[in-house]
C-alpha cells in the first residue's frame, strides 16, 4: 500500500555491479518505502536475480558503483549476516539443501540469532516448537516438515514454503522474494501467496522478483518494474505487469527505441 | 629417562629390555603367549614409508620417544573422571594409564555376563580367554599387536552367555594421566551365539601431554550374535594412538561398527574384520575429525570368506589447517564368497588449502557372481551454501560449523547412545571455531 508518509526502507542509487568482470547492473535506481510491494520483472539475464543477490550481500558479485541505502545505513558495508540482522531477508530462487541438519533445529538456530541481534528473548526447543508450528498453519505446511532435513528431499513447492516461512519467522523490514511462483503449481501459489499477503503489513516491504505476471494476480503490487540489461526501463503500476502479460517483452524494446529514439 | 634413540630397531631393542625388567606376572597362563610375542617382536621392524602399507603415514617421530610401560600409580578420583562417564551407562571398566582401577569401574549385573578385568577372571574362564585371546589380533606379522600382546597385562574382558541380551552398553574407558608413558590396552570380547551387545570403547586423556597408546581389541561374534561397537579416541592432542581391532563373524552375525577419531597428534586405527560365516553382515562407519597438525590413519580390511554375506562401509574425514588424514579401505572377496553384497563410500572435507587427505579404496575380487560399490569424493564446504545460512542472520563461522556438523551428521546419528551422541555433536559444533 502506498503512503506518501511512510518512511523510506531501501534507497538504490545508480548502482553498477559485475561477476567476474562482467558487468551485470547498469545503473540501478529504486526506492522502496514501507508497507509499499514491489514487483520487478523482466526476462532471463536481465539482472533481477543479480540485483536480489546483491542486496543481500553475496561475496560473488562486486558493487563497482553506487550506493544502497537500509534505513538510511550504508547496506554496502555489512557483511551479509548483518543485513539479515538488519532486518533484510532474501527469499532464494533456489533453496539450498542441507542433509543432516534438522529444518527445527535451522529455524531455531536463525530465529534465535535474529532474536538475540534484537534484544529479545531466545526460545527453547520446545518454546520454539509451539510458535513454528503457528506459523506453519499460515502455509498449510504439516508437522513433519520440522524434523526433515533442511530443504532436503523437499519439492519446489516445499522448498519455496520454506522459504516463507522463514519469511515468517525472521518478521524482516524488507523481504526479496526471488522468483518464488518458479516450480510452483496453481494450488502451490495460491497457499505462498496467501501466506505472503498475511505476513505483509504497513511497516515492512516486499520486492517480488519474477517473470510472470500470475504471481501478481495473488500479490498485488503497488509497483512494477521492468528491468532489461541491468537497468529498470519501465516504472507502472499492476497494469504494467498485465499488459507485458497480453504483449510480452518486446514492445517494451520498441517503445524504448521510440522513446530515446536510439537505433538497437 | 633420557636415553637417545636414533632407529627402529634401538627403540625395539630399548623396548625388548624393558619387557624383560618386567617380573614374571601373575598371568602365568598366558606367559607364553607374551613369550611367543616378544619372540615375534626381536624377528620384525618398524614400518616405514617404504611399506604399502604406510606410505602416507610417517611413524618415525615414535622412535624418539622412548617412553616406558606406564606403572601403576594414579590416584584419580571419581570427580576426576565424571566427565567422561556416560549417562545411562552404568556398565563401565575404567583403566587409569591401562591399570585396571575397580574403584571407578561399576558392573550393573554381573548375573547375567562376565565382565571385568582380564587379571581377576583368569582363574574361572582360562579356557574361553586362551581359545580367543590372541587368536583374532595375530601378532606375527604386525609389530605393534606384537609390542601390545608382549606387555599384556590388565584387559578388558567382556563374555556374554548365549542366548543373552544385555541392553545397557558397557563402557570400556581408557584413561591417560601420566606423560611419556607407553601403555598397552587390551580388550577381549567373546558373544555367544544368539547373544546381544553393545560396547562403548573411549580413549580420554586427563591431560594433553605426550605419550603412547597402543591398543589391541578382539572380538568374536558366535552364531546369531549381535555386537555394536561404538569407538571414540579423543586422545590427546600429543598423543601417539596406535590401535589394532581384529574382529571374527561366525554365521548370521551382525557387527556394526562406529568408529570416530578425533585425538593425538599422530594416530593409526587397523580394523580388521572377517565374514568367516555364512549370511554374517557388518556395518562399519567411520568419522576422522582433526585439525592442527594432527595425522589419523585409518585402515580397514573387510573380509570376505564365506558366501551370501553383506558388508557396508562409510568413512568420512573432516580435515582441517595442516592436519592430514589418510583412509585406506581394503575389501576383500575370496573364491568361494559368492552372493556377497558389499559397498563402501569415503567421503572427506577440506577445511583449509592446507589440509590434506589421502583415501585408497582397495578392492580384492576373487569370486564372480557378487556385487561390489566403491566410491570416493573429497571436497570443500560449498560457498552457496554458507551464504544461505548467512543470509539467515548467522555467522560465517556458525554457518561453517553448521555445514561442518552437517557433514558429520549421519555417522554421528548411528550412535545408539544419546548422551555420548550429544557429547560429539558438541565437539563437531565447535570445530572450526577459530575461524
Amino acid at each position: 500500500m502506498i503512503d506518501k508518509n511512510s518512511t523510506t526502507l531501501l534507497s538504490i542509487k545508480n548502482l553498477h555491479a559485475s561477476i567476474n568482470t562482467t558487468e551485470i547492473l547498469n545503473g540501478i535506481n529504486l526506492t522502496v518505502k514501507s508497507g509499499e510491494i514491489h514487483a520487478i520483472m523482466g526476462l532471463n539475464g536481465s539482472g533481477k536475480s543479480t540485483l536480489a543477490k546483491v542486496l543481500a550481500g553475496h561475496s560473488a558479485y562486486e558493487v563497482t558503483a553506487g550506493t544502497i541505502e537500509f534505513e538510511g545505513k550504508d547496506l554496502l558495508a555489512l557483511p551479509p549476516e548483518e543485513r539479515a540482522r538488519a532486518g533484510l531477508f532474501l527469499g532464494f530462487q533456489y533453496p539450498i539443501e542441507i542433509p543432516g541438519v534438522a529444518n527445527t533445529q535451522f529455524l531455531r538456530l536463525a530465529y534465535n540469532t535474529i532474536q538475540a541481534q534484537r534484544g529479545k528473548d531466545e526460545l527453547d526447543p520446545l518454546e520454539f516448537d509451539d510458535f513454528v508450528r503457528e506459523k506453519m498453519k499460515l502455509l498449510d505446511m504439516k508437522p513433519d516438515f520440522l524434523d526433515r532435513s533442511v530443504n532436503e528431499g523437499f519439492s519446489g513447492g516445499e522448498k519455496k514454503r520454506n522459504e516463507i516461512l522463514q519469511m515468517a519467522l525472521l518478521e524482516p523490514k524488507l523481504s526479496i522474494l526471488d522468483e518464488t511462483d518458479s516450480g510452483l503449481d496453481i494450488d502451490a501459489l495460491k497457499i505462498v501467496a496467501n501466506g505472503v499477503n498475511q505476513i505483509a503489513h504497513k511497516d515492512n516491504a516486499i520486492i517480488l522478483v519474477t517473470h510472470y505476471q500470475r504471481l501478481l494476480d495473488h500479490i498485488v503490487p503497488d509497483f512494477v518494474h521492468v528491468m532489461q540489461a541491468g537497468r529498470i526501463v519501465m516504472t507502472g503500476d499492476k497494469k504494467l505487469a498485465m499488459e507485458l502479460e497480453t504483449r510480452g517483452y518486446d514492445w517494451i524494446n520498441a517503445d524504448q527505441r521510440l522513446a530515446t529514439g536510439v537505433n538497437a | 629417562m633420557s636415553n637417545s634413540v636414533t632407529n627402529s630397531n634401538d627403540y625395539l631393542q630399548y623396548l625388548l629390555k624393558s619387557w624383560s625388567a618386567k617380573s614374571a606376572s601373575e598371568l602365568t597362563g598366558l606367559n607364553q603367549l607374551r613369550a611367543s610375542a616378544i619372540d615375534s617382536v626381536g624377528t620384525q621392524r618398524l614400518p616405514n614409508k617404504h611399506d604399502e602399507e604406510w606410505r602416507f603415514t610417517d611413524i618415525s617421530p615414535l622412535t624418539r620417544l622412548t617412553y616406558p610401560p606406564s606403572q601403576q600409580q594414579s590416584r584419580l578420583q571419581f570427580s576426576d573422571i565424571d566427565k567422561f562417564c556416560l549417562q545411562n551407562t552404568t556398565n563401565r571398566l575404567v583403566f587409569v594409564d591401562n591399570h585396571y582401577s575397580p574403584d571407578l569401574s561399576n558392573v550393573a549385573d554381573s548375573q547375567i555376563q562376565i565382565l571385568g578385568n582380564l587379571h581377576s577372571l583368569m582363574s574361572s574362564h582360562a579356557s574361553t580367554i586362551e581359545s580367543h585371546l590372541g587368536h583374532y589380533a595375530k601378532f606375527d606379522h604386525d609389530i605393534f599387536t606384537a609390542l601390545n600382546t608382549a606387555f599384556l597385562h590388565d584387559s578388558a574382558l567382556i563374555i556374554v552367555p548365549a542366548k543373552t541380551c544385555i541392553t545397557e552398553p558397557i563402557h570400556l574407558l581408557f584413561i591417560a594421566s601420566q606423560q611419556e608413558v607407553s601403555s598397552y590396552p587390551r580388550s577381549l570380547v567373546v558373544s555367544g551365539p544368539d547373544s546381544k551387545v553393545t560396547l562403548i570403547e573411549d580413549y580420554v586423556s586427563i591431560n594433553q601431554s605426550s605419550y603412547i597408546t597402543n591398543t589391541v581389541t578382539e572380538i568374536r561374534l558366535a552364531a546369531h550374535a549381535q555386537v555394536e561397537h561404538i569407538r571414540v579416541q579423543r586422545d590427546s592432542k600429543q598423543a601417539h594412538h596406535l590401535a589394532n581391532c581384529a574382529v571374527s563373524l561366525a554365521d548370521s552375525s551382525q557387527y556394526q561398527s562406529i568408529c570416530v577419531s578425533l585425538g593425538a597428534r599422530i594416530s593409526r586405527y587397523n580394523l580388521e574384520v572377517q565374514l568367516t560365516g555364512e549370511n554374517s553382515n557388518c556395518t562399519i562407519d567411520g568419522l576422522t575429525l582433526i585439525s592442527g597438525q594432527q595425522l589419523s590413519d585409518t585402515h580397514t580390511s573387510i573380509d570376505h570368506v564365506k558366501p551370501n554375506c553383506t558388508s557396508r562401509q562409510q568413512h568420512k574425514c573432516i580435515v582441517d589447517g595442516t592436519a592430514h588424514a589418510v583412509f585406506n579401505g581394503k575389501i576383500k572377496v575370496r573364491p568361494q564368497a559368492q552372493q556377497t553384497n558389499s559397498s563402501q563410500s569415503s567421503r572427506n572435507l577440506l577445511l583449509s588449502n592446507t589440509a590434506k587427505v589421502d583415501t585408497k579404496p582397495q578392492l580384492e575380487i576373487f569370486a564372480d557372481d557378487v556385487k561390489c560399490a566403491h566410491g570416493a569424493t573429497v571436497g570443500q564446504l560449498d560457498s552457496e551454501e554458507i551464504f544461505y545460512l548467512e543470509s539467515r542472520g548467522l555467522s560465517k563461522t556458525t554457518a561453517r560449523n553448521l555445514l561442518t556438523y552437517a557433514f558429520a551428521a549421519d555417522v554421528i546419528n548411528r550412535i545408539p547412545v544419546a548422551s555420548l551422541k550429544q557429547q560429539l555433536e558438541q565437539i563437531v559444533l565447535n570445530q572450526t571455531q577459530g575461524i
